[in-house]
């Protein structure tokens, strides 16, 4: 086990060297969630003018888009420290030594955790002297929609190395399209109650739903609802389950093609 | 009786049922410290082979045992002790070659990293560009750099996949010196797939010579040599490449 963590430690380390070598990186982690947020904050301000609803529902758009940019960050976070290997040609070089297939995936989890701090947690801090909001706010509630965001992002990105292993970089769109194929049926910006009958068991059976849908029960109805977390944390496990399945398939089919060698188009 | 290092019988990869094997039924030994040449045209299966070998490529038939151990169940127990150069892959370019050679360290589990890294750069001649991005290195800084990391677990077996491939005559007869060193003074076995022939004479004790997937001949440079009537390796992969063989040994 202490080998399994010196090599999760070493293939984290790889990426904290890299993160620390361009800064560009760093910054185009940031980007992203301090504009979205920045955007749906003024859109919030205008709301709060025209409507009672939102005046009383201050902060559901930023809080939304706070949690859906944890959700981002960390899928894209995953698919991109297994990305950074595919450009600069190391897959071989990690997969001849003992590295195995649950520690390279245990270590992208991790780093998707990293990018994905790094990504939010400065637009979150930003939204607080921006438009006096602070999801931190949320509390306790807010860790467990944040793990369960993660763990979600985390099932999409080893869904999405999954399709790198077997198609190569001709699948990398996939990384930055995929994850948003979910957004309109996931309840970010408003209650799944608005999608069409036919739509909602599709929408029920993501755990993002029922982050959301929590997220706006403690936010508008200051009630923190444990059995949205717990089917959340249901479908989280099958998910995971799931795609981590698919990611040790798609590896093994890769080492039968012989695509770790060369893993370009 | 002493395990070699690498003992492989049968040993088949096909990647599509309509097309030839790129490696068919090959069976070969490498004994501990024998630094041995696979010597053959593009395409004849030399890298695959070779991929086979490290575990990341799985095979369609055959056995491979790495110093003792069936890679096939338990590759994990050997891949620790041994260790690969290739110019199809690359070390991370914006890492230094320190942060890379602390990475690799790691996922050997190399104990004294930092020790073991100035051994490294002083036998390599890399001091000097330790704190430099690998990205920003010429070839042969590069390619010491890939040895480098190679050499970091001490490895008991080196695979190299053409290890002076594109290097300056200066730089490559250096590399070759540092392999020579290597196997000498560890007691290392070397499989050496290379296009380089007077790299073979001078490195290999033992050649294997492969078309099309199958090892068509064995021996030791000065044995093809006399054996084929010619005055080089050179020729005699020539030979073997163009099929000529037959004719050029009567």
């Amino acid at each position: 086990m202490s080998g399994s963590l010196t090599r999760i430690g070493a293939m984290t380390r790889r990426h904290l060297y890299l993160f620390r070598s361009s800064w560009t990186r760093v910054f185009d982690l940031v980007y992203w969630p301090v504009l979205q947020m920045t955007i749906w904050g003024f859109v919030t301000v205008f709301l709060n003018q025209q409507s009672s609803w939102f005046a009383n529902a201050a902060g559901v758009l930023i809080g939304a888009v706070l949690l859906w940019d944890v959700l981002v960050r960390s899928q894209f976070g995953l698919t991109l420290s297994l990305l950074e290997e595919m450009w600069s040609r190391n897959l071989a070089n990690l997969f001849v030594s003992p590295l195995r297939p649950w520690e390279f995936a245990a270590s992208l989890m991790l780093l998707s955790v990293t990018r994905s701090m790094i990504g939010v947690l400065p637009a979150a801090l930003l939204a607080i002297p921006l438009f006096a909001y602070s999801v931190f706010d949320l509390g306790l509630p807010l860790l467990a929609f944040w793990m369960m965001l993660v763990m979600l992002g985390w099932s999409i990105g080893l869904l999405i190395g999954a399709l790198l292993f077997r198609f190569g970089l001709a699948a990398e769109s996939y990384a930055w399209a995929s994850i948003f194929i979910i957004q309109p049926i996931s309840g970010v910006w408003y209650p799944v109650s608005v999608l069409p009958e036919w739509l909602k068991p599709l929408a029920w059976s993501l755990p993002s739903t029922y982050v959301f849908e929590g997220m706006r029960a403690v936010m508008i109805d200051k009630v923190f609802r444990w059995d949205l977390l717990a089917q959340a944390f249901a479908l989280n496990l099958v998910f995971m389950a799931l795609a981590f399945g698919a990611f040790l398939f798609a590896f093994t089919r890769a080492r039968q093609r012989g695509q770790l060698l060369q893993s370009s188009e | 009786m002493t395990v070699a290092a690498i003992n492989v019988r049968d040993l088949t990869k096909r990647f599509r049922d309509d097309v030839p094997p790129a490696v068919d039924g090959i069976s070969f030994t490498v004994k501990r410290g024998q630094v041995v040449g696979l010597l053959g045209g593009n395409g004849a299966g030399k890298t695959t082979t070779i991929s086979m070998l490290l575990g990341i490529l799985i095979p369609t038939a055959g056995t491979i045992e790495i110093l003792g151990v069936d890679m096939r169940r338990d590759r994990y127990a050997a891949l620790p002790r041994l260790n690969f150069s290739s110019p199809y892959v690359d070390l991370p370019s914006r890492l230094t070659v320190r942060e890379n050679l602390d990475v690799f360290g790691g996922l050997y589990g190399v104990r004294d990293l930092k020790t073991r890294i100035g051994e490294l750069a002083e036998l390599l001649d890399l001091t000097a560009f330790l704190d430099r991005k690998t990205g920003s290195l010429s070839s042969g800084q590069k390619t010491r750099a890939a040895l480098a990391k190679a050499l970091i677990n001490r490895p008991e077996l080196l695979l190299l996949d053409e290890p002076t491939a594109s290097l300056d005559p200066d730089t490559a007869d250096r590399v070759r010196g540092h392999l020579e060193a290597y196997a000498r003074t560890q007691g290392a076995a070397i499989l050496l797939a290379s296009h380089n022939m007077a790299e073979v004479e001078r490195l290999c004790a033992d050649v294997l010579m492969m078309k099309a997937g199958r090892i068509v001949d064995r021996g030791s440079p000065a044995d093809l040599i006399a054996r084929y009537g010619r005055e080089d390796m050179e020729q005699v992969f020539l030979d073997v490449a163009r099929g000529t063989a037959q004719v050029a040994a009567q």
